[in-house]
């Protein structure tokens, strides 16, 4: 089985970010990256599918020569290679074309299924993934919390509001994920080590059959702004448990008419 | 920019999302800065039709000029390919420059899939939509809600997925006209639907007017006296990372920068500190209530209104309150 994950560096989820000085990005200096977390979702369920089916754990990803770092955790995880589209005029790239690049790239590797996050938490697209499985031409399932393949089908449950759907599918297919899923395995010592011969290939877009002219962005951001600050409120205190609550009741009511 | 709307009305066995209408009156608020028409586009099997009353009331009182139909076999449970398949038909028959969805699990999926296969601008989970000098331009939190962006979507075609909860679903009465259109051959599929299994009584979290979540806080998997205000107040309920991580809550409960983005009227934080993470995930909602023992947590600092003490005593006094409103 040549399973295909889709990865990307992002902020670490602890961090307060600042907004850099073109109030069109946030700062990106002194700041610790990770791979994303719902990618470490997809390493790891590849990984397992592996375990049992056997053949390749592919990781492919878009950014600059620090993602190779991301790249190198899902390796220690246990992953066998990587590619890393390190150009530039990717990186200028909005979620659509970041998608042609990442097909473009998987267009010329063998492949069963691929994984990707179902979002990465830096944008909070929800895009990537499922654009890229439409460039390929193959199905996608979104949200996935548990997958079953045999011969030559798979299939997975799908978190939708208030339950889960499930949904077959002949190979290939792109799977996104969806928290349980499984656990994340930590990396180990050993794994680290094995990483580090592992090969990250680097390819620019010269070296992909994709027209650049597509690759231009139909979204663009304008501004960022911070959200309204909260005003730290009210510490209701009372006699008692019971006065207290009555004066929240009251105020829920009467000033804020929430309830 | 003169070009008309279309909006896609999820519905499930003839029940329409909340966010649906949330959807459509933003498209109509749209539309009448572009002097335009909403179309909206409802798929569905002939069975979901059949339990729908009164499609052109229901959908014409949030603003639909014109509501299109799509009814056909492979139409019945959301599946990706047959969805997509209809949709960028229709898309190319009646040619938006604007289509717009709500952001649900199957809105997400759609948008994304149709946006590649239409080659269209596309923003997800928009708080804001406006024209402005002729452009369409969201305002869509990134960063799990650290950061607020205002995006430009260029091109023929514009799809942009609304948050749910985040705009309103305000009455513009529209004509609604009706017009039936046979999906009999949604093309090349290959998904197929096994079955599917729900949880009716559950609100949804995202969708919820009001959320009750429980943190490190409660100590143990015993909820109670959070379900217990949740169901008083009509809400749904969530959990902190640490209280999943426990094991206490189910996955899907989690809110924040790496669970789910809600934005209620109403959220009680229940012995939850206030992680960075947490606060991205929670902040934008309208009222904010924290209970927690220590006084010192960054929760009560986001907090409209707080209350310093042990949640067991407490949680049940305000249900009982609440129920006592209620009559």
């Amino acid at each position: 089985m040549e399973i295909i994950v889709l990865i990307k560096q992002v902020p670490a989820t602890e961090l307060i970010l600042s907004i850099a000085e073109d109030g069109k990005n946030v700062k990106k200096e002194d700041v610790k990256w990770v791979l994303n977390p719902y990618d470490e979702f997809a390493v790891e369920e590849a990984l397992r599918i592996q375990k049992t089916e056997g053949g390749t754990v592919t990781l492919v990803s878009v950014g600059p020569d620090k993602a190779q770092e991301a790249i190198r955790h899902g390796l220690a995880m246990g992953a066998d290679k990587g590619v890393l589209v390190n150009d530039p005029k990717a990186l200028d790239c909005d979620g659509l074309a970041t998608a042609k690049v990442l097909a473009s790239v998987i267009d010329s590797l063998p492949y069963d299924l691929i994984i990707a996050g179902q979002r990465a938490v830096d944008d909070d697209n929800y895009l990537v993934g499922t654009a890229v499985a439409e460039f390929l031409d193959i199905p996608n399932i979104s949200l996935v919390i548990k997958q079953e393949i045999s011969d030559n089908k798979i299939k997975c449950h799908r978190t939708i509001e208030g339950g889960t759907v499930v949904i077959e599918s002949p190979l290939p297919v792109l799977l996104t994920t969806q928290r349980g899923l499984n656990e994340p395995r930590y990396t180990s010592m050993p794994g680290i080590m094995k990483a580090k011969k592992k090969k990250i290939e680097i390819k620019s877009l010269d070296d992909l059959d994709i027209d650049d002219s597509s690759l231009a962005p139909k979204t663009k951001i304008l501004s960022m702004e911070y959200p309204p600050e909260r005003q730290g409120g009210r510490l209701i205190e009372g006699d008692s448990p019971e006065s207290a609550v009555a004066e929240l009741v009251k105020v829920l009511r009467e000033e804020a008419k929430v309830i | 920019m003169s070009e008309n709307i279309l909006v896609i009305a999820e519905q499930s066995g003839g029940v329409f999302r909340k966010a649906a209408f949330e959807a459509i009156s933003e498209g109509k608020r749209l539309a009448e800065a572009l002097e335009a028409e909403v179309t909206v586009l409802v798929m569905g099997s002939d069975d979901c039709f059949s339990k729908i009353d009164d499609i052109s009331s229901i959908l014409g009182k949030y603003g639909a000029d014109r509501i299109i139909a799509a009814s056909g076999q492979a139409l019945g449970e959301y599946m990706t390919d047959a969805f997509t398949n209809a949709a960028a038909r229709i898309i190319e028959k009646e040619n938006p420059g604007i289509v717009l969805m709500a952001g649900s699990t199957q809105g997400k999926d759609l948008a994304a899939r149709l946006s590649a296969r239409c080659d269209a601008a596309y923003a997800m989970d928009c708080t804001a939509l406006e024209i402005k000098d002729a452009q369409l331009i969201a305002t869509r939190p990134i960063y799990g809600g650290k950061v607020i962006a205002k995006v430009m979507l260029e091109g023929t075609l514009k799809i942009a997925v609304t948050r749910p909860n985040a705009m309103m679903a305000e009455e513009f009465p529209a004509q609604g006209a009706v017009e039936e259109t046979k999906v009999d051959d949604v093309g090349a599929t290959r998904l197929i639907f096994v079955e599917k299994n729900l949880d009716t009584d559950k609100v949804e979290l995202t969708e919820a007017d009001v959320v009750v979540s429980g943190g490190r806080g409660m100590e143990s998997s015993d909820y109670a006296a959070v379900e217990e205000l949740a169901d008083a107040l009509g809400g749904a309920v969530g959990a902190s990372r640490s209280a999943v991580d426990e094991g206490w809550r189910p996955h899907a409960d989690q809110v924040g920068q790496t669970g789910k983005v809600v934005s209620p009227s109403l959220y009680i934080a229940c012995g939850i500190s206030g992680a960075v993470q947490h606060l991205a995930g929670m902040s934008s909602s309208k009222v904010i209530v924290a209970i927690n023992k220590d006084p010192d947590a960054p929760i009560f600092k986001v907090a409209d209104y707080g209350i310093v003490g042990d949640l067991l005593e407490i949680l049940p006094i305000v249900t009982d309150k609440v129920k006592k409103l209620a009559g």
